[in-house]
């Protein structure tokens, strides 16, 4: 019996290798094209330029706020549940401030913000530029000499960047509330009345950075896949349905991957 | 309009030699050659399929082709910078075929859009472009609806509006009459002719409604599996479809495309598409002893 190409796992797993890489490559010539840009519109910002990005702050930030509150409010809220036994068994429950700071605002915050962010934000963009290029309406852009990536992907990516920016900082604040509210309910009054003295005397500046850089790298992340999905749609309705699925299913990957490489960086570099 | 004839002493605006382009090793296009003269109507025909619409995706830069060159004033597409390229692109319009208005702007908007990023005229003078625009095609009143308030062949309107806002030298028009009924229609095509002879523009259109391309073409060229069939002034094409069939297979085929008819050259090659050998093949291998 002969080998059949399709079929041969060694095959196929190098297909999915090259694909991945060659995902990888598209994603990162649309962030040097997208930079390029970037420094062209700084040196010569025009109006509509601000007028683009405050329209997708606006949409990729006030849209994920309510459900990013209540995520990151319950995340707090189950750390604190969950550590207080343990914490308990070892007489150590006035740490609960300074544990959740330390895992929610170095990893918590950052990554659950961003995966709330993918499926908002990121599905509705990559819907968006879909639709768009099913509309011939990216084409037509590109004959009217305007280039897509300047008045599209570029607004998108900064706004999805600063975004979450802004939203790692409020889940920091959701999950340390979230913990309070358990450390109020379920630990003695010892416990709650100096949890805000404790996490600010338990954390450290690289704490907090740390979480936003990673932040700043989930929305770089999912700006980039959202609109790479998105102006690769083919073959019209279905294709803008697949794109808005794949860049919830590769941003949370990508986001996973990257918390994961910035993880390590940081513990090399003693942050 | 200007004599189609007459063309021997003129620049063209638009040369494209020996084009090829391929699509996964098929050849869609296949050794094309055109030219476009200034002010001329030229009406690129053909069935579904036929490479028509991959060779105006070639014209304006949005597709590479594999192999053959694309002129466009003179200049070699293939050799431009993206930014050489979008100065040529300024210089000409495209109308889609479904107009490709940006659905997040106003009427009025879209026909800005171009005058905004690529002049530096002040928003008050911007403003009374745009009305005039408008006003061309007839639709000055529908200047602050959004594209989803307006109708398939509105949107067209508009779309050719934002086409001739920074008053271009060449206009392409992809299946201008497509999904439109037979009034507005013609009315599409009246308003191409209007343009044409307005502003002295050349014009290409693709296209395989038969009534439309007649009504409003210098010169045509049918297509045919990527190759060109024939290239000529209307009145041939009008003299093959009105004469007899003459028993030759590429005029047969023309003249069938172009009379619509349900029995010819085109249906009897689909027909030969070798179905019984197959079945017969199918069957053999089936059925076969041992």
């Amino acid at each position: 019996m002969t080998a059949n190409a399709a079929g041969n796992p060694i095959e196929r797993l190098g297909g999915r290798v090259l694909k991945s890489f060659r995902y990888a490559g598209g994603l990162s010539l649309l962030l040097a094209e997208t930079l390029r840009w970037a420094g062209k519109t700084l040196a010569a910002p025009k109006r509509r330029d601000v007028r683009a990005l405050g329209e997708q702050i606006v949409r990729v930030g006030i849209k994920s706020i309510g459900i990013v509150a209540l995520v990151q409010g319950f995340v707090g809220v189950i750390l604190a549940l969950q550590l207080t036994p343990t914490l308990e068994d070892y007489g150590q429950e006035a740490q609960i401030a300074t544990v959740i700071g330390i895992s929610g605002f170095r990893m918590l915050a950052p990554i659950f913000t961003a995966v709330v962010l993918s499926g908002f934000a990121g599905a509705s963009i990559a819907a968006e530029l879909g639709t768009m290029v099913v509309a011939e309406e990216i084409e037509a852009m590109q004959a009217m000499a305007l280039n897509p990536i300047r008045f599209l992907v570029l607004p998108r990516l900064v706004a999805t960047f600063l975004v979450m920016l802004l939203l790692t900082t409020f889940a920091d604040v959701m999950i340390a509330a979230g913990g309070y509210l358990i450390a109020h309910l379920a630990l003695g009054a010892e416990v709650y009345s100096r949890y805000w003295e404790r996490m600010r005397d338990g954390l450290e500046y690289k704490d907090y950075f740390t979480g936003l850089i990673q932040g700043g790298v989930f929305g770089v992340l999912i700006g980039l896949i959202s609109c790479y999905e998105g102006l690769h749609v083919r073959g019209g309705a279905e294709g803008v349905g697949r794109a808005t699925t794949m860049t919830v299913v590769y941003s949370i990957v990508a986001i996973v991957l990257a918390a994961c490489v910035c993880t390590v960086i940081f513990y090399v570099f003693g942050f | 309009m200007i004599d189609a004839n007459d063309n021997t002493a003129r620049e063209p605006v638009i040369r494209v030699a020996d084009l090829v382009k391929r699509f996964d090793g098929r050849a869609v296009l296949d050794g094309v050659s055109l030219e476009v003269y200034p002010g001329e109507m030229l009406v690129i025909m053909g069935g579904s399929g036929c490479g028509k619409s991959t060779l105006l995706r070639n014209m304006i830069g949005s597709m590479t082709p594999d192999e053959g060159e694309v002129e466009i004033f003179g200049r070699d597409t293939l050799q431009l910078d993206e930014s050489e390229l979008d100065e040529v692109r300024k210089r000409f319009g495209i109308l889609f075929q479904s107009g490709a208005l940006f659905n997040s702007m106003t009427v009025g908007e879209n026909v800005a859009l171009p005058l905004r990023e690529h002049t530096d005229l002040d928003e008050a003078t911007i403003d009374i472009m745009v009305m005039m625009k408008l006003e061309q095609v007839g639709l000055r009143q529908a200047e602050d609806l959004m594209p989803s308030e307006i109708s398939g062949g509105m949107k067209k309107r508009v779309g050719l509006a934002r086409a001739v806002a920074l008053d271009p030298e060449i206009l392409f028009y992809d299946e201008p009459s497509a999904g439109l009924d037979p009034v507005t229609s013609a009315e599409i095509d009246h308003l191409m002719m209007d343009l044409a002879q307005k502003l002295g523009v050349a014009s290409v259109v693709v296209t395989h409604e038969m009534d439309s391309a007649f009504r409003i073409a210098d010169r045509m060229i049918m297509l045919d599996k990527g190759k060109v069939l024939m290239e000529g002034p209307r009145s041939a094409f009008e003299a093959i479809r009105d004469g007899a069939a003459t028993g030759e297979e590429t005029t047969d085929l023309i003249r069938q495309f172009l009379r619509g008819d349900s029995d010819g050259p085109i249906t009897r090659r689909r027909q030969d598409s070798g179905y019984e050998e197959d079945i017969l093949h199918a069957a053999e291998a089936r059925y076969a002893p041992g």
